[in-house]
């Protein structure tokens, strides 16, 4: 098993924290991980994003040019990466801000309310993991327990008592999945 | 099995010097590796192994604060990016001629001068070839991962102090930003005054009556002392040559072509790889680890055996040179390098064997 995942958007929505909680979940279960970010000016104000890639087998390139899996949380980011799914691959987007709405035939897409719901919820800290709840739903990669110890380590000991409210995110998040296209 | 955790490698070769027995580190900030010395910082190793950690207040003041600390046979570090490396060439061509051990990271940026703070390999030519003046080399360890950073701290520290010779591990900004799944090796006490005292008997560790003064220094006015400092380098180089090259072959025994990359390249070529035997293009890896002493003749025996080389580097072609001399045979070997900050992709590079070495 090999997973190779784009999750892009703004600065400060909580991308690379996201990937790093998902890495760290696959430490736990023992699986290879690699986590590049782009870094640099891209990092200072403007989009943001992370390769994560979880695997039974050691990694190739942290480098990738074509993912299984694309999470979109912004429209450049959308611009950039609809294209970067392989056939037969998994996008997942929240809708806010999205003008343009993918359009691909040949992969999988769901839509994800969780800036709504992070709303909603009066939590906006958890938006990204709300939206990892639903990758979880669809390639549940890592057991509850491993993301568990993984935003155990992921997070400074201060945090901690939020680790509650990350996880109730999750679980929402699953439930939060709007089915676009779906290849049979 | 070592203790699991998901680091940067900056932080990875940080925490590795640690547990190494590393004695100081000295550095200047500089992105892409300020996690090295901000990781330091924060685990503070001054209060559990008594490993000193400064800010010099440059990076010539940092390579000299080296120089210094290996001259007592301390275990010694600093790292830096590629301008600051630049500025540091003096120290380590002085730290060669005096034959002191000391480990030094660079992790690379694309230059030239202030460049880009992006990942690049463009300093290959100012680590293996001598960025200092004078007839030395310098050990050059090539890691490809962030579990290579921890390992090749340790690997660069025990190398230093059996040949008493700088070290240099040519890391790139992507190699330090990444985070992986890195095993950490358990800690090594820090040297006792004594065992150092016994290990090294070449440093300045104080006179006692019963031995003469131990002189650390590259200055020798007397031409024939200054040949025969020389020669006693040579040697050792040659020793080195002979002992000390490391490389990794992956899907070469079938292979109809070839890259050879090093680093991150070689992270790349590795998907390349599984993307052109896809299209059912027998392809291999030749990964040099260390890039000197440089896998000469594993590159001359299998440059006998393939059809075509690629080397990937990411500059605009500093190995290939190496690759060039040590193939010694006919066969085409053709360079692919982006440069500047970017990093190729695994596909453009499949593209690149396809257009320069099978089609052309």
């Amino acid at each position: 098993m090999t997973e190779e995942i784009i999750i892009a958007g703004f600065g400060g929505q909580g991308v690379l924290s996201m990937g790093k909680i998902l890495a760290y979940s696959g430490v736990m279960q023992n699986k290879e991980v690699s986590w590049m970010p782009s870094y640099g000016p891209e990092m200072r104000g403007g989009t943001a994003n992370v390769t994560v890639i979880v695997s039974d087998e050691r990694i190739s390139s942290p480098i990738l040019n074509a993912f299984d899996t694309a999470i979109i949380l912004n429209q450049q980011s959308m611009d950039k990466f609809e294209k970067s799914v392989k056939p037969g691959g998994l996008l997942i987007y929240d809708p806010n801000g999205i003008t343009t709405h993918p359009s691909r035939k040949d992969i999988n897409i769901y839509s994800i309310e969780a800036a709504d719901e992070a709303g909603k919820l009066g939590l906006s800290k958890v938006f990204n993991m709300i939206v990892l709840g639903g990758f979880l739903k669809l390639k549940p990669l890592v057991a509850p327990e491993n993301i568990h110890k993984g935003l155990e380590k992921s997070l400074p000991a201060r945090h901690h008592k939020m680790i509650p409210d990350n996880e109730n995110a999750i679980e929402i998040g699953k439930g939060l999945l709007k089915p676009l296209n779906v290849l049979n | 099995m070592g203790e699991l955790r998901l680091m940067k490698g900056n932080e990875a070769v940080a925490e590795a010097a640690v547990r190494a027995g590393c004695d100081g580190y000295f550095g200047y900030p500089i992105t892409p590796q300020s996690e090295i010395m901000e990781y330091l910082m924060a685990v503070k190793p001054y209060e559990t192994t008594g490993m000193v950690v400064l800010q010099a207040e440059s990076e010539t003041a940092s390579i000299n604060m080296l120089y210094g600390g290996a001259g007592t046979g301390k275990m010694v570090m600093t790292s830096s990016s590629s301008p600051g490396i630049s500025l540091m060439q003096e120290g380590i061509s002085y730290m060669a001629g005096a034959e002191l051990p000391a480990l030094i990271v660079n992790v690379v940026r694309g230059g030239p001068g202030l460049g880009t703070i992006q990942p690049s390999q463009a300093d290959y030519f100012q680590a293996v070839k001598g960025g200092g003046h004078g007839d030395y080399k310098m050990i050059v360890l090539a890691p490809a991962s962030v579990q290579e950073m921890a390992d090749f701290a340790k690997l660069g520290f025990d190398l230093a102090f059996k040949y008493r010779t700088p070290v240099m591990i040519l890391s790139d900004g992507a190699i330090g930003q990444m985070m992986e799944k890195v095993e950490l090796f358990d800690p090594i006490p820090r040297r006792t005054d004594a065992e150092l005292i016994a290990q090294c008997p070449w440093a300045a560790t104080g006179k006692p009556k019963e031995r003469e003064h131990v002189i650390i220094t590259s200055l020798d006015l007397d031409p024939a002392g200054q040949e025969r400092v020389n020669l006693k380098l040579q040697a050792k180089y040659r020793q080195i040559e002979k002992d000390e090259v490391r490389y990794e072959l992956i899907g070469c025994d079938d292979a109809e072509y070839l890259f050879i990359a090093f680093g991150l390249s070689a992270r790349i070529c590795q998907k390349s790889m599984d993307l052109a035997r896809a299209k059912s293009i027998k392809v291999g890896l030749l990964r040099p680890i260390t890039l000197y002493p440089f896998p000469e003749k594993q590159v001359a025996e299998i440059a006998k055996k393939v059809k075509g080389i690629l080397v990937v580097e990411m500059n605009a072609g500093q190995m290939i040179e190496d690759v060039r001399l040590s193939a010694g045979c006919s066969v085409k070997i053709e360079h692919y390098g982006r440069f500047g900050g970017i990093i190729p992709a695994p596909d453009e590079v499949v593209r690149a064997l396809e257009k320069q070495i099978i089609g052309g």
